[in-house]
């Protein structure tokens, strides 16, 4: 079984060497052959421990010994319980999926064999991230995918706006790092590991250290290292006030949004915080800020949304707002329902996004939703499966999105530390523009009238087969994947990974009025969530399918908050003037005035001058005229004697 | 101690005799020869180095390989010889990078060939001799000797402002060296008599001159990491140094500072290095955040390349004076680490360079359309350069990190502003470089990488990786030596 947990990250990077050093001399066919292959080998693997998993076994066990310095051994290991089985399947599923769709959508593409090695490289990056039994490897691979995802933001790396947006994602998800990395050198310096299971063995011994940082303020040890890890998953999973790279990453080829911007690499912060439930749990106020985070990023990402006409960035901002979901549940101390959401979301949004760009590539790479409708009869596999994604993102009944949001409004509501109020405003508020972003797409794109030109409506088709077969078989567990709540969520599924104080425990209050998924579905009419996900969609079918001119009149007479939704509440602007903007002058007031005048002018050169300018004066007196220097002795002599005489 | 054979005698003479046979072919009319003999020598120089590493004995902390003759007898000045944990892998990187510039030059010295490869190779040898030194005096001869090849190779094949480059360079070592000569007067005065390194170590002596002695080192070393407020001289020398030079400059001669701090200062005075590590502390935090900001601005790749250096070489300096075993072997393994980055990302100004003749950012963009084997490469140690995990780059300074905070939450805090910083300045200079369309014809005229940068890149590569991703076989070494120097330091000599 251990040679098998090395297959599971091994086989994708192996098929990431190939195709990305010999791509060319294998050609485009072999190298799409050989990745698949080798990712579907890490898929098979990851079923035969999900199934060891389920039966039982777990294992948590280095690989090699990365390094030993003073008394600590950093080692290279594997964590196998629920959670990482759980999150194996889902990003060796997902990525199979889009390996296959790549097929499709990069047919034309010049870089063909560099994307299947990129896409390969993330699939082993993000299998070590989930597999991880040590924070080290946990670095490792959180920026190893950030590496990954920088290449493929910036994969048409001739587009000013793909370089520019990679640059930035980089950034800020340094930004985050930058905390993550504090974060885990001080529990190094507390616990003396960064093994998960020493390091949370201990963790209760430490819940009265406290720390002064700045003096006379003093923290918890315990809040600062859990806020500092948080920020790392901030930037990752692309929380307020990270969040900023996110929506520029569309800027990639949609596979890869799919992939890595949606289902599986912006989930690493929220994966990461429930992996470190044994800390969080110890801090309140970190629990606190969590809630009021993902509260912010809830709600506000989801209002962009509605205005949004590029269709990949309206399901990026949903991806945001989703994300702030899986964040507030982690802050209500809901960890099983935050992954159980991350689960269902990877699968309905890859569907969300594969059938985005399935309709980008009908449309000759047009993702402008006003120059779109009617695509229903064009397209009826990419419509019906997307239809089925956004009833799950909307959160009706019977479909994933359903149960796994459901459980996370409840836990919210039963839920009890500071900052729960607003979080619950928050969640509560977005079930409503969640269907109406959703549906505004599918009407906007689907139905109506076509708004194309006619050559394109000419040349519309459904796409491929290696297009709408991923597309078919995301849908199921779209469908299906909700079902398995009450096992998942409320029952012991995740109980040797997820650690809950009884005091914040409000998913087993909940699991115990659990009557099953049909009573689940059946108390929902009676609850406000199912009624503001029917006025949403309502609202989305009233206002662009039917009465398509008020959204018009609507956007003339709301002027200045369309418009500071449309500019994204201005934070761009505010952050290339003050971050960019502000480290550029410092940097170069440091280097022209620090660095040209003060040392280089003032001391270095200046030294120099003044032993040129005494040279100067010296050599005045050195004439080479013999009666120069015997005058000079006549006065010396004179000197001398003065000054012995008396 | 059981190996009777010279072999630091032969690692430092070697390259040196190889070095004087290429003087001896001549004008450029050999210059073929010269080459060949430069690249046999040197490849036999790293070859005579290999049984340093595998004869090496990790279990103790003594002088290894030793060898001693009387020199000067008048003086007690001996030809004392040995390595430890600290010396070897300095030694090992010397000897490995010089084939690699030899290599470099092959095509691109086209004048006075022979004088360019045979001042390398003696250089080579004579920074092995600076790294074995157990006696002061030959060790400071051979330092000062250093300056003597890097002062003619930027001072002769240099850019249009080498002349300044070499006289700024050569001052400011120099003086910065003089002080250090009367440290070791000092010294055999007051160990009555011995210039042996190992005798200072043991040797008491009071805090008011244990600080004047630091200060003293301080200067000779500080110049050569080179430390904050004394790093003017780096941008320069490697602006004007040819390819080769920078390399060698950066991988090599910046680490002289670091050993020196670590032979000399720590031990000799540990009393006072404690006294003063907070302001060194300080120092090289400067470094950290300071120099990140300047590269940020900078609009020579160069110059971008030299500052980062500065920056990270602070890593160096922190991870000293933190005086815990996360910071000095983070410290060591990022010496060696920005050997391999820094010269690599040298070679690949160098390969640039060579193509179009300037090294200003704005006259290029889009070079992967032209030379994708080259943008991959120069990916990689950008990467590294911004100390990415799987890279060497991550290692050093992630220790130093971890060592940090055990002293001071902010001393970390700022040490780690170099993950958002150094991911700036160097990707920020890779997308103006590297990406976009194609900005110029000078551009679409670029080739892509021959198969001997190839080569040359490619061993970089495997090097920092391997570092990365098993950095474990280059810590082991320094374990035996570093706990000694960390009782040592722990234990006052006052």
């Amino acid at each position: 079984m251990q040679k098998l947990y090395l297959l599971v990250p091994l086989a994708p990077l192996l098929g990431s060497i190939i195709a990305g050093l010999f791509g060319r001399y294998i050609g485009r066919t072999w190298s799409h052959r050989v990745t698949i292959a080798l990712v579907f080998v890490s898929l098979m693997s990851s079923i035969v421990i999900f199934w060891d998993v389920l039966e039982g076994n777990s294992y948590n066990g280095s690989v090699y010994t990365w390094l030993v310095s003073g008394d600590t051994r950093f080692e290279i290991g594997f964590l196998i319980d629920h959670l990482s089985a759980t999150m194996m399947i889902v990003v060796s599923l997902v990525s199979l999926m889009v390996h296959i769709y790549t097929i499709g959508y990069m047919h034309d593409d010049p870089g063909y064999q560099r994307f299947f090695s990129y896409i390969s490289l993330f699939t082993f990056s993000m299998m070590m991230l989930v597999m991880s039994n040590n924070f080290l490897q946990l670095f490792f691979g959180w920026e190893a995918v950030g590496l990954v995802s920088y290449l493929l933001i910036g994969f048409w790396y001739t587009r000013p706006t793909a370089i520019y947006a990679n640059l930035k994602a980089f950034l800020v998800n340094r930004v985050g790092d930058f905390g993550f990395l504090l974060g885990i050198a001080l529990v190094l310096m507390h616990f003396g590991t960064l093994d998960y299971t020493l390091v949370f063995e201990q963790a209760p011994g430490l819940i009265e250290e406290s720390i002064e940082i700045i003096p006379g303020i003093s923290w918890l040890v315990i809040t600062l290292i859990c806020i500092l890890l948080f920020i790392g998953a901030m930037g990752k999973s692309a929380q307020f006030p990270l969040h900023v790279w996110l929506p520029d990453s569309m800027e990639g080829p949609t596979p890869i949004s799919a992939l890595i911007h949606a289902a599986t690499m912006v989930t690493a912060g929220i994966f990461m915080v429930a992996r470190m439930s044994p800390l969080f749990e110890l801090s309140e106020v970190a629990l606190s800020t969590i809630l009021v985070v993902g509260g912010i990023t809830t709600l506000f990402m989801a209002l962009i949304a509605v205005v949004q006409t590029d269709i990949k960035r309206v399901v990026a901002y949903s991806t945001l707002s989703q994300l702030g979901y899986m964040t507030v549940a982690l802050g209500a101390s809901a960890y099983s329902a935050a992954i159980f959401h991350l689960m269902t979301h990877a699968f309905f949004k890859a569907v969300l996004f594969l059938g985005a760009g399935s309709v980008i590539i009908a449309m000759h790479h047009e993702q402008n939703m006003q120059k779109m409708g009617g695509l229903k009869k064009y397209m009826p596999i990419t419509y019906w499966t997307m239809f089925i994604a956004a009833l799950a993102s909307a959160g009706v009944p019977g479909f994933s999105g359903f149960f796994s949001k459901d459980a996370i409004i409840e836990a919210v509501h039963f839920a009890d530390i500071p900052g729960v109020g607003f979080a619950y405003f928050c969640v509560l508020a977005t079930v409503f523009v969640t269907a109406l972003y959703t549906f505004r797409l599918i009407f906007m794109t689907f139905h109506g009238s076509p708004r194309m030109d006619d050559h394109t409506r000419e040349h519309l088709h459904e796409s491929p087969w290696v297009v709408t077969l991923p597309l078919v078989v995301l849908a199921i567990p779209t469908i299906a994947a909700g079902w398995f709540i009450g096992p998942v969520v409320f029952g012991e599924y995740f109980k040797d990974a997820i650690y809950v104080l009884p005091q914040h425990d409000a998913i087993t209050r909940l699991g115990a009025e659990f009557t099953g998924i049909f009573g689940m579905i059946l108390h929902a009419f009676s609850t406000a969530p199912f009624w503001l996900s029917i006025a949403g969609i309502f609202t989305a079918w009233y206002l662009y399918n039917y009465r398509t001119d008020i959204p018009g009149k609507v956007k003339t007479s709301c002027g200045p908050i369309y418009t500071l939704l449309d500019r994204k509440y201005y934070i761009d602007e505010l952050y290339s003037w003050l971050f960019a903007g502000g480290t550029r002058s410092l940097g170069t007031v440091l280097w022209k005035v620090g660095d040209v005048k003060i040392i280089d002018g003032f001391f270095v050169n200046g030294t120099a001058k003044v032993v040129s300018l005494t040279a100067a004066l010296v050599r005045r007196y050195q004439t080479g005229y013999i009666y120069h220097y015997a005058f000079t002795m006549i006065i010396g002599i004179f000197v001398i004697l003065t000054v012995w005489l008396y | 101690m059981s190996f009777e054979f010279p072999l630091l005698s032969l690692i430092i003479w070697l390259p040196i005799v190889f070095g004087i046979a290429v003087f001896a072919t001549g004008n450029d009319t050999n210059a073929q020869l010269a080459r060949w003999i430069s690249l046999i020598g040197s490849t036999l120089g790293f070859l005579v180095a290999i049984p340093l590493y595998s004869g090496f004995d990790i279990t103790t902390s003594s002088m290894q390989f030793v060898e001693n003759y009387v020199w000067f007898e008048r003086f007690n000045v001996n030809y004392h010889l040995g390595v430890d944990g600290i010396s070897m892998p300095l030694i090992l990187l010397n000897c490995l990078i010089t084939p690699i510039v030899v290599v470099a030059g092959w095509e691109v010295i086209k004048q006075r060939v022979s004088q360019y490869m045979g001042a390398f190779l003696v250089m080579s040898g004579i920074v092995n001799g600076v790294f074995s030194s157990l006696d002061a005096i030959l060790f400071y001869v051979f330092w000062e000797a250093s300056l003597i090849p890097m002062f003619l190779i930027i001072g002769i094949w240099g850019g249009p402002n080498r002349v300044y480059a070499a006289i700024k360079f050569f001052l400011y070592t120099l003086l910065g060296s003089l002080l250090m000569l009367i440290a070791f007067i000092y010294l055999y005065k007051t160990s009555e008599g011995s210039f042996s390194i190992e005798d200072y170590h043991k040797l008491s002596i009071p805090l008011t001159p244990q600080i004047f002695l630091f200060i003293a080192f301080l200067l000779a070393f500080a110049v050569k990491v080179p430390m904050w407020p004394v790093h003017t001289w780096l941008p320069d020398a490697h602006v004007e140094a040819p390819t080769g030079g920078s390399v060698v400059l950066a991988a090599i001669l910046l680490k002289l500072g670091g050993y020196g701090f670590l032979r000399f200062s720590l031990p000799i005075v540990p009393d006072a290095s404690l006294y003063l590590a907070d302001m060194m502390i300080a120092l090289s935090l400067i470094a950290v955040v300071y120099i990140g900001l300047i590269a940020l601005m900078q609009a020579d790749m160069k110059k971008l390349i030299a500052y980062s250096s500065v920056a990270h070489m602070g890593f160096v300096t922190l991870g000293f004076f933190l005086m815990n075993a996360y910071g000095i072997e983070g410290a060591m393994v990022q010496m060696i680490s920005h050997g391999f980055i820094s010269g690599a990302m040298f070679l690949c100004v160098g390969v640039l360079y060579d193509r179009l003749h300037s090294r200003q950012i704005a006259d290029y963009g889009g070079v992967v359309n032209k030379m994708p084997v080259f943008a991959a490469f120069f990916m990689l140690f950008a990467m590294a350069n911004a100390g990415l995990p799987g890279t060497s780059g991550f290692v050093g300074e992630f220790m130093v990190i971890m060592s940090a905070v055990q002293i001071n939450f902010w001393y970390a805090f700022l040490a780690a502003t170099t993950l958002i910083f150094g991911a700036a300045y160097t990707l920020w200079m890779y997308k103006r470089v590297v990406f976009g369309a194609v900005a110029n014809s000078a551009v679409e005229g670029l080739q892509d990488i021959s198969k001997r940068e190839f080569i040359l890149l490619a061993i970089l590569a495997f090097f920092v990786l391997w570092i990365g991703i098993y950095p474990f076989p280059l810590v082991e070494v320094m374990h035996s030596t570093i706990d000694h120097l960390l009782i040592h330091l722990s234990t006052s000599k006052l």
